[in-house]
Formats: C-alpha cells, sequence, structure tokens
C-alpha cells in the first residue's frame, strides 16, 4: 500500500509538472509581451527593456520556467531596487494589470466557489441518487419514463441559457427571490442563502440528470445480481436486503464518479459565476479572459489541473476503501 | 492500476459484448426508422442542417440578411427595445429583432446553425479519426506503442479541459477561431473514444478469426483494417453520435464565454451571451438561440440512445 502510495503521489506530481509546461509553454509562445502591457501610454523603447530586465522576462525560456517553478516551491521576488515586490511560495505570479499577487486573488475567492461546488454538489447527490433509486425501484412505469423524460430536459439545456431562464422565472417574473445581490453571510443569512439557490440549481441539474441515469442503471444490474437473489431466497425482509446487500455496490460507483465530478467543479462554476455575477475564483478566470490577464488565467488553469488529479487519486483510494472487490495491492 | 469507474468505461464493457452478440443481419437504419422518436430527432436535426446549408436562400426568402440593421423595428426612446410584442415577432422578422441593433434574429439563427454543424461535425470528424487510428495502434501493437499512448491519453483526460480550451483561445489570435476552435476541441476529445477503442482491438485480436487471417498470410495492414476495423463499427458508431452534443454545447459554450466564433459571425452561443444583459426586458432574446440550442442536443443525444439500443437490445443505462 505505501509504495503504491509513492507511485501514485510520484506521477501526480509528474502530471501536475507537465501541465505547468505545457500551459507555460501556450502562454509564453502565444501571450502578447507583458512589459508593453505595463508600460502604458508614455513608453520608450528604454523603458520596455528596463521593465523586461527587471522582471526577467528578457531571460531565455528554461530560466523563467525555472524561476516560475522556483516561485510555487519557495516564493519570489519581483522587480528590483526600490520597488520589489514578494511573492510567498506557493507564487503562482504576479498580476501586472491589477497589481496584485495572483495567489493572494485567487485565495480570496475560493471561499465563495467552495461554497457554490459544495451547495451544488449536495443539490445533485441528493437529486440523483433519489430519483436514481426511483427509477429503479418503478423501472418501466410512468415515474421511471417521467424521470427520464426529466433527465434528458436537464442535460440537454446548456447552464447558461437554464440560469437565465430561472432567473427570468423565478426573479424577474414570479419574484419569489430577490435581485441578487453580495450580502456577507454574517449580515443576512436568509438572503444570502436565497442568492445561492439558483446558482446551486444550475449548476447541479446537469450532474443531476447523469446521476440518475447512472443510479438507475447500478440499481436495476445489482437487483439481478445472484447474492441479491440468495438474499432475498433465504427469507431476508426487503429493506435488510436494500441496505445490506443492494445498496453499497450500487451507489459505490456514484460516490467515486462524485468525487472526480467535484474536483473537475472549477470549469462549471466559470459559466455559473459569471451569469449569476458571483465573485468566485470562476468569474475571476472569466474576467481575466476578457482583460487578457495572462498570469492569472494560467494561475486558474493550473489551479483547476491540480483539483482534477489530487480528486483522481483520492477518488481510487476511496474506491478500494469501499468496495471490497478492487484491491489496490491486486493491480 | 486502472479502476473502470467511469461511464464510459461500462459503456465499453456492454458494447464489448455487444461485437460478441450482433446478428449482421440487423440492420441499425431499419430499426431506427420504426422508431418514432428517433424519426422525430432526425427530422430536427435534418432541418437544422438544412438551415445550415441553404443559408442563403432561406435568409433570401425571409427579408433580412444577418448583418442588416433595422432602425425600424427597434424603439429608440425605450432603450433600443424591439418594437411589439413578443421581442418584436412580426410578418417581417419571424423570431423577433435584436434589441440595441434590431437586426434580424431568424436570419442570425439560420447563419448560427452553419457555425455550430459545421464545428461540431468537423470536430467530431476529427475526434473519431483520432481515436480510432491511436485507438487501433495502441491496441493492436501494444507494447511500448501502447504505453506511450496510454500514457498521453491519460494526461489529456487529466487536463481541465474546458478551462484550458478557454486559455488557451484567448491567448491565440482571432481570425481563424472557427478552425482553432475545432482543432483545440478534438484534441481534448480524441483520447474519450481512443480508450474504447484501445480496449476493444484488445480482445479482438486474440479472436480465432483475426488469427485465421494471421495464419493464412495476412499482413498487418491487412489484419487492422479487414479484420479488427470492421468490427469496431458499431462501437465507433455509438461513441460518435453521443460525443456530437458534447462538441454541439462546446461550441456553445466558448462562443458563450466570447472565445468561440468571433462577432459579426453569429453563432447560438454568442447570440445567448449577448441576450445576457436583456435577459428581464426582452426574454424572447435568449429564448429563441436557447431552445434551438437546447433542441439540437436533445435529438443528437436521444439519437445516441437509440441507436446504442439498436446497435446493443441488451445494453444497460
Amino acid at each position: 500500500m505505501t509504495r503504491y502510495l509513492v507511485h501514485r503521489i510520484a506521477g501526480m506530481l509528474v502530471v501536475l509538472l507537465l501541465v505547468c509546461l505545457f500551459t507555460y509553454v501556450v502562454f509564453f509562445v502565444l501571450s502578447p509581451d507583458p512589459a508593453v502591457q505595463i508600460c502604458g501610454k508614455n513608453c520608450t523603447p528604454d523603458r520596455i527593456d528596463q521593465i523586461r530586465a527587471n522582471l526577467g522576462l528578457d531571460d531565455p525560456f528554461w530560466t523563467q520556467f525555472g524561476h516560475f517553478l522556483q516561485g510555487l516551491v519557495a516564493g519570489r521576488r519581483y522587480g528590483s531596487g526600490g520597488s520589489v515586490i514578494d511573492c510567498p511560495a506557493p507564487c503562482l505570479g504576479y498580476s501586472f494589470q491589477t497589481s496584485q499577487i495572483v495567489t493572494d486573488m485567487i485565495v480570496q475567492r475560493l471561499p465563495v466557489t467552495a461554497v457554490v461546488a459544495v451547495g451544488a454538489a449536495v443539490l445533485w447527490l441528493l437529486a440523483g441518487v433519489l430519483g436514481g433509486l426511483v427509477s429503479a425501484v418503478r423501472e418501466g412505469r410512468f415515474a421511471d419514463r417521467f424521470i427520464a423524460g426529466l433527465t434528458l430536459g436537464g442535460m440537454s439545456v446548456p447552464n447558461y441559457v437554464l440560469a437565465l431562464a430561472l432567473q427570468y422565472v423565478f426573479v424577474v417574473w414570479l419574484q419569489w427571490l430577490p435581485f441578487p445581490q453580495a450580502v456577507p453571510f454574517a449580515d443576512d443569512p436568509a438572503q444570502w442563502f436565497l442568492n445561492f439557490v439558483l446558482p446551486w440549481t444550475v449548476l447541479a441539474i446537469g450532474y443531476a440528470s447523469a446521476y440518475t441515469r447512472l443510479t438507475r442503471a447500478n440499481v436495476i444490474d445489482t437487483l439481478a445480481e445472484n447474492f441479491v437473489r440468495t438474499a432475498k431466497a433465504k427469507g431476508l425482509r426487503p429493506d435488510l436486503v436494500w441496505r445490506r446487500h443492494a445498496l453499497r455496490p450500487a451507489l459505490t460507483p456514484v460516490v467515486t464518479i462524485a468525487g472526480m465530478d467535484f474536483a473537475g467543479l472549477l470549469g462549471g462554476a466559470l459559466i455559473t459565476e459569471t451569469v449569476f455575477g458571483i465573485n468566485g475564483v470562476g468569474k475571476l478566470a472569466a474576467d481575466s479572459i476578457t482583460k487578457n490577464d495572462q498570469p492569472v488565467i494560467m494561475a486558474v488553469t493550473l489551479l483547476a489541473a491540480f483539483f482534477v488529479v489530487v480528486g483522481n487519486m483520492a477518488v481510487d483510494l476511496l474506491y478500494s476503501a469501499i468496495d471490497p472487490r478492487v484491491r489496490v495491492g491486486a493491480t | 492500476m486502472t479502476i473502470s469507474s467511469t461511464p464510459l468505461e461500462a459503456t465499453a464493457a456492454s458494447d464489448h459484448a455487444a461485437v460478441a452478440t450482433t446478428d449482421p443481419r440487423r440492420h441499425v437504419t431499419h430499426l431506427l426508422l420504426r422508431d418514432r422518436a428517433a424519426v422525430a430527432c432526425l427530422a430536427y436535426i435534418g432541418l437544422v442542417v438544412v438551415m445550415a446549408v441553404f443559408a442563403p436562400l432561406i435568409v433570401r426568402i425571409s427579408g433580412w440578411d444577418p448583418y442588416q440593421f433595422d432602425q425600424s423595428a427597434i424603439d429608440p426612446d425605450l432603450g433600443s427595445i424591439p418594437v411589439g410584442r413578443w421581442g418584436g415577432i412580426s410578418a417581417g422578422h419571424w423570431l423577433g429583432v435584436e434589441p440595441g441593433t434590431g437586426r434580424d434574429i431568424f436570419a442570425r439563427i439560420v447563419y448560427g446553425a452553419r457555425s455550430s454543424m459545421l464545428i461540431a461535425l468537423s470536430a467530431t470528424l476529427l475526434t473519431t479519426v483520432l481515436g480510432v487510428v491511436f485507438g487501433l495502434l495502441a491496441g493492436y501493437f501494444g507494447g511500448r506503442t501502447d504505453m506511450l499512448l496510454s500514457r498521453v491519453m491519460e494526461f489529456l483526460m487529466a487536463f481541465p479541459a474546458l478551462i484550458f480550451m478557454i486559455a488557451v483561445l484567448s491567448a491565440l489570435p482571432a481570425d481563424d477561431r472557427q478552425f482553432l476552435l475545432v482543432v483545440v476541441i478534438s484534441v481534448f476529445g480524441w483520447p474519450y473514444l481512443a480508450r474504447i477503442v484501445r480496449a476493444q482491438t484488445l480482445s479482438l485480436k486474440e479472436r480465432e478469426f483475426v488469427e485465421a487471417a494471421r495464419a493464412s498470410g495476412a499482413s498487418r495492414g491487412q489484419v487492422v483494417f479487414r479484420e479488427v476495423l470492421p468490427n469496431l463499427r458499431s462501437t465507433v458508431l455509438v461513441m460518435v453520435t453521443m460525443a456530437v452534443p458534447g462538441y454541439i454545447g462546446t461550441e456553445a459554450g466558448l462562443s458563450f464565454l466570447g472565445v468561440g466564433v468571433v462577432p459579426p459571425t453569429p453563432s447560438w452561443g454568442q447570440m445567448i451571451a449577448s441576450s445576457v444583459g436583456w435577459y428581464s426586458v426582452v426574454p424572447t432574446y435568449f429564448l429563441v438561440p436557447g431552445v434551438f440550442l437546447a433542441l439540437l442536443v436533445l435529438s443528437f443525444m436521444v439519437l445516441g440512445d437509440r441507436v446504442r439500443h439498436a446497435v446493443d437490445p441488451g445494453g444497460g443505462i
């Protein structure tokens, strides 16, 4: 097990390093010269050269990439002389447009995104598992078909269309929900909660639909297994058949996929946060794209990759813990 | 090390069973044409394709081209919202006009179908070619080729694809966006198909008919293309139909975020993006492209499901 862990973590670091390199190359080659951006209107070629030298932008590629990695691990400082900016580890870069350290910008907004993500995940797991169980129990009946129709709809309406439609119906037309405005939790918890109802719903609906189908299929498959038939044949009460025998194998894949989807949620949060104007990491990324603030875009990409890679590993470990049929050592 | 837990792998498993049992006399098209839902989906997809192909002709009949400003259709005194109810739907403007500019929404939908279909279908084509070729290579030749390709696939699948696509597209120059969109979508899309093709090839190459072909002196190329590839047909067909809605959604999503199709070229996602500021005043502006887009994704998804059932009647989900 320890060997496997070490192996996995090493593999993970390699993937992350490659992601860093890949992203860095893309931005190094493609992005416009940040020195020109900082220099502004009253710019002379001399000043650009000076800024470049100050920021280390005239160094060869590998030196710059080395500095970037060094910043991640040990922190780094930008500039020289009077205007030194200290960027402690993990330093994700310095945004020339907002004159802020990227790590700070992200850390500030991470809690908001966490609220969006966790709320949505709770919602979609509840709805998905419940919907899937109902469909499986009522297989082929009206409830099953009705839920199947809903899930198809939920998977095919793009979440930004859904966001606009729900906002129109519940905020503008029916006025059941207040117009969204940023309220700190401590000031008015009710208003704060109501603000997040639509974003959670919008983000959750696509996943909930997919999970409903997955749960349904898994439960139906499990109920057809021999061990369930044996349990029924030996006269076990139906609720115990479910609790002790059917639910665990049926829901294990759902849990593991939930882990992976949760880790990859930053991509979905980008659209949801933009549409609802929630000031999280996703909105930060969207805004940086509009302003072409490359260091921030790159940092968010890396962060998202980090979550995905770590999430995948956590899921693999979790999987072997909750499903005795999969043993890590055996593979 | 790998644990099969994703839906795609589940698909692979059920499709794997299909290879063994598929009856060659049962025609997929025949089955689909007797299925009412599938026919309805095909009809809608056909409609969108016709719109895309004959866009200039259709626009000539409807009377407005997608770039034409119609000042008489918007009311400058009311903040340039469309004149009349329902977003300015009238005999002249069949689906209303854009607030602010007065451009005809029907014409923009028709031309937007072009971008959507062109990008989604090209991306599907490219993904299929890449996925099948690399999957076959990895599965059939095994060894070091397989090692290398599998690592690349794992790497690409560990990538946060959407965020990275946005980042790359925002950094790239805006000309030739449509081409870049296809490339970027395909680069991140092919591993999902390749993984399944690889798994199937691995089991197919051990089967007797492949052995027989090899024993009777067929070359490697002949074995791969004449014996293995035809047996992958149904899997690839299912995977491809299921992939199209994803690509349509991705294209629209990227255009929505402002890194997709560049204005003034219309695209459905971009139309929805520009409707965000107007949603409370002119709801038809986001509803029209939204409904067209959702129906297209829905049609491809239902069709994908039906194709799978037709190919593999026992298959799970």
